[in-house]
């Protein structure tokens, strides 16, 4: 058998290039804690209005003990539900997503807040919104012939508003 | 050896795989026509629905398949010195295939099969649409066996001698192949069908989308390896010259068939199906797999550099200019490699555990596969079929300066439309939306962009029908051709090889625990855990 000393060479340097990318892949997601959400939990879809945690009463923000915000959110055919959302910047969110029917998928656009929402599972994304602003939520997965118009809003403001607001209440309805 | 019904053979398969690609390129141009919004009487998105659907599964099952199927069939007579083994059962394969896509094309025509050709299930398609797609998979199946037999036959008459690269790499599709559509033959015959026939009520997304995402992965690799086979074995004697190692190009094939199977969840890493540590697992063979295409690319540049400087360039680069650049299959490679390195790039990106979370399932997605399957693997079909097609027709090729301007205006056309597309995506544009309506300022940053996808659409288009135009006249014209297709020879004789590389039993049970640690615990899983499966919905 016969390989080129040349060829034995870039063997090397190739393999280098892929191991220097897995370990940053690695690092990161190790180091800096990279959420994709991977919790693996089931919930029956059919059934959300009558859950704990995913009945309409429920959906929204609220602020956990600790300062951070856990959003609870219900896609469906064609929207995410609530249609309006006021988040802080700066703070710690847990989206929690589940579909009512189809599979869905949804993100922020300019953030790293992107899921699948695949029916009969939970999805939980962790991540900070930096900026404040209004954001698009938009559905990236196809879903039925209103997938194009399937989308809802949100409004980032800072956490010193967002406390403000908090304090009047109805923050999280409109 | 008289070969004339292999290349009966393999022309009607080309035949098939090219009259779908130019039906799906007509889809093509009016999607990126419909989706802009600019022509408002165009807008209809059960038609656009059912043209993507229609669209996809042309291109990436049908095109592909054939292709595959008759290289195959030409690859194995040519270079074993064989006649393919039991035709009957090849053409039963074929009749097998060509009947499933009928099948699966009345529904998708009639709008009743618009789930797009992933399926998407809890969306439920009329269940012709299952079945044909099944067949057209069984009927590749004919064409896995034939190649394993024939590798078989030759082996058995030709002990320990080495098997022709491009045979090797044939084979090495078919294992491929067979591995590969196990996944989503377990989906749709497990799930789907018995679904859509109403025999269970519910279907279980999370197992679904795993068992696609075993096949996702590989099957561009199903479609690539003829591409690279062209890359090794065909472009080095058309370039003049000689291919640089043929013991790296098998190690290279082997690398591709065992390391593109473990790896579909980077597919996955936005479920929530999967955990973590099994989307990293998966993370890390989806860069092992980058490296039979970084020593693709090496030795195929130093197989070029030889033959330049055979054909008398010098300098550092001066081999480039002296190459054959009206040679449809070289300047196809060309255009091929230049494709690689930029969708190579969007490629590392969506592999990336988390930089993929800002890309995922944008049109960057759609832009990134456009260019590295309707780009480099494509153009690399043209090729083949510029070569092929007077060999296995008789016929002269018609026009060849005519073939060099068409693969000149796709690698044109596929960069004006795929680079603005990428662009829509990190400007943060969903994939596949029929239309533009959401209210929210961020759509008008994405105007301009789709204006400048329709002038590429606009010119794969013409690209397409330029390439059909070609083949016809060529397959019409009244003057003879007679010749066989060329084998690059190694620059080393290649002698006393390993057994690991002239055979796949080794690796096939490899593959075989690979497989069992990628995909065993995740699919068994499902079975573990209390799931809550979904019913049928309309699209």
């Amino acid at each position: 058998m016969h390989i080129d000393q040349l060829e034995k060479r870039w063997a090397g340097i190739a393999l280098g290039i892929a191991g220097l990318f897995v370990a940053v892949i690695l690092g990161s997601a190790l180091v800096h804690g990279i959420h994709a959400p991977s919790n693996v939990e089931t919930i029956d879809s059919a059934k959300l209005h009558l859950s704990e945690e995913f009945a309409e009463d429920k959906l929204g923000a609220s602020t956990n003990p600790d300062g951070s915000v856990t959003v609870r959110m219900v896609a469906g055919r064609y929207g995410f539900y609530p249609k309006t959302l006021t988040l802080p910047a700066e703070t710690k969110i847990t989206f929690r997503w589940v579909s009512l029917d189809v599979i869905h998928g949804v993100h922020i656009p300019m953030t790293n807040m992107s899921t699948m929402i695949v029916p009969g599972y939970v999805a939980q994304v962790q991540t900070e919104l930096h900026h404040a602003g209004d954001y698009p939520l938009l559905c990236n997965e196809y879903c039925g012939m209103g997938h194009a118009h399937m989308w809802s809003n949100i409004k980032v403001v800072s956490k010193a508003q967002w406390e403000a607001l908090n304090k009047q209440g109805g923050a999280n309805h409109g | 050896m008289d070969n004339s019904v292999e290349k009966k053979l393999a022309l009607t398969h080309f035949w098939v795989a090219f009259a779908a690609f130019g039906l799906a390129a007509v889809m093509g141009l009016y999607q990126v026509i419909e989706r802009s919004g600019f022509f408002s009487f165009l807008e209809s998105r059960e038609v656009y629905y059912a043209s993507v659907s229609t669209h996809g599964v042309l291109m990436g099952f049908v095109l592909t398949t054939f292709f595959i199927m008759g290289f195959g069939y030409y690859v194995a007579t040519s270079t074993l010195k064989l006649p393919v083994w039991n035709k009957t059962f090849a053409w039963t394969g074929f009749g097998v295939a060509l009947v499933g896509v009928v099948m699966a094309a009345l529904p998708l025509l009639f709008g009743q099969a618009s789930v797009l050709f992933t399926f998407y299930p809890p969306l439920k398609a009329h269940p012709l649409f299952y079945i044909g797609a099944t067949l057209l998979v069984v009927g590749s199946w004919f064409w896995c066996v034939s190649m394993i037999v024939m590798y078989t036959q030759w082996k058995k008459a030709n002990p320990g001698v080495p098997v022709p690269l491009a045979m090797f790499a044939t084979t090495g599709n078919a294992i491929l192949w067979l591995w590969t559509s196990a996944g989503v033959a377990a989906e749709v015959l497990f799930q789907l069908i018995p679904w859509a026939l109403g025999w269970i009520d519910t279907i279980d997304a999370g197992l679904a989308r795993t068992l696609f995402a075993w096949t996702l992965h590989p099957i561009v690799y199903f479609w690539l390896i003829p591409t690279y086979t062209a890359f090794y074995c065909l472009v080095p004697k058309q370039a003049g010259g000689f291919l640089f190692s043929d013991e790296m190009a098998r190690a290279a094939f082997i690398l591709l068939v065992v390391f593109s199977l473990p790896i579909g969840f980077h597919h996955l890493y936005m479920d929530p199906e999967q955990g973590h540590g099994w989307k990293i697992l998966h993370a890390v063979g989806t860069f092992v797999v980058t490296l039979p295409t970084f020593i693709t690319g090496f030795t195929v540049i130093a197989s070029l550099e030889i033959a330049g400087r055979l054909r008398g360039g010098q300098g550092l680069f001066g081999w480039i200019a002296a190459l054959p650049w009206n040679n449809p299959m070289v300047l196809a490679l060309i255009l091929g490699l230049l494709m690689l390195i930029f969708g190579g790039f969007g490629g590392l990106i969506n592999a990336s555990y988390a930089m993929n979370a800002m890309v995922h399932n944008t049109a960057w997605i759609s832009g990134h596969f456009h260019l590295i399957f309707g780009g480099t693997t494509i153009i690399m079909y043209f090729g083949i079929a510029y070569y092929f097609w007077p060999v296995l027709s008789g016929k002269p090729l018609y026009c060849p300066s005519l073939a060099i301007a068409q693969l000149w205006s796709w690698f044109i056309g596929m960069i004006i439309m795929t680079t603005p597309w990428h662009i829509l995506g990190l400007l943060g544009q969903p994939r596949r939306i029929d239309s533009v309506h959401y209210n929210n300022l961020l759509t008008l940053s994405w105007e301009p962009y789709e204006v400048t996808m329709i002038f590429g659409g606009l010119i794969l288009l013409g690209s397409a029908g330029l390439l059909i135009y070609i083949l016809y006249k060529t397959q019409t014209s009244q003057e003879s051709y007679q010749g066989e297709v060329e084998y690059a020879e190694p620059i080393h004789a290649v002698k006393d090889l390993p057994g690991y590389l002239n055979s796949f039993g080794l690796w096939n049970a490899i593959i075989a625990v690979f497989m069992l640690i990628a995909f065993g615990y995740p699919i068994l899983q499902f079975f573990l855990m209390e799931t809550f499966g979904s019913g049928r919905w309309g699209v």
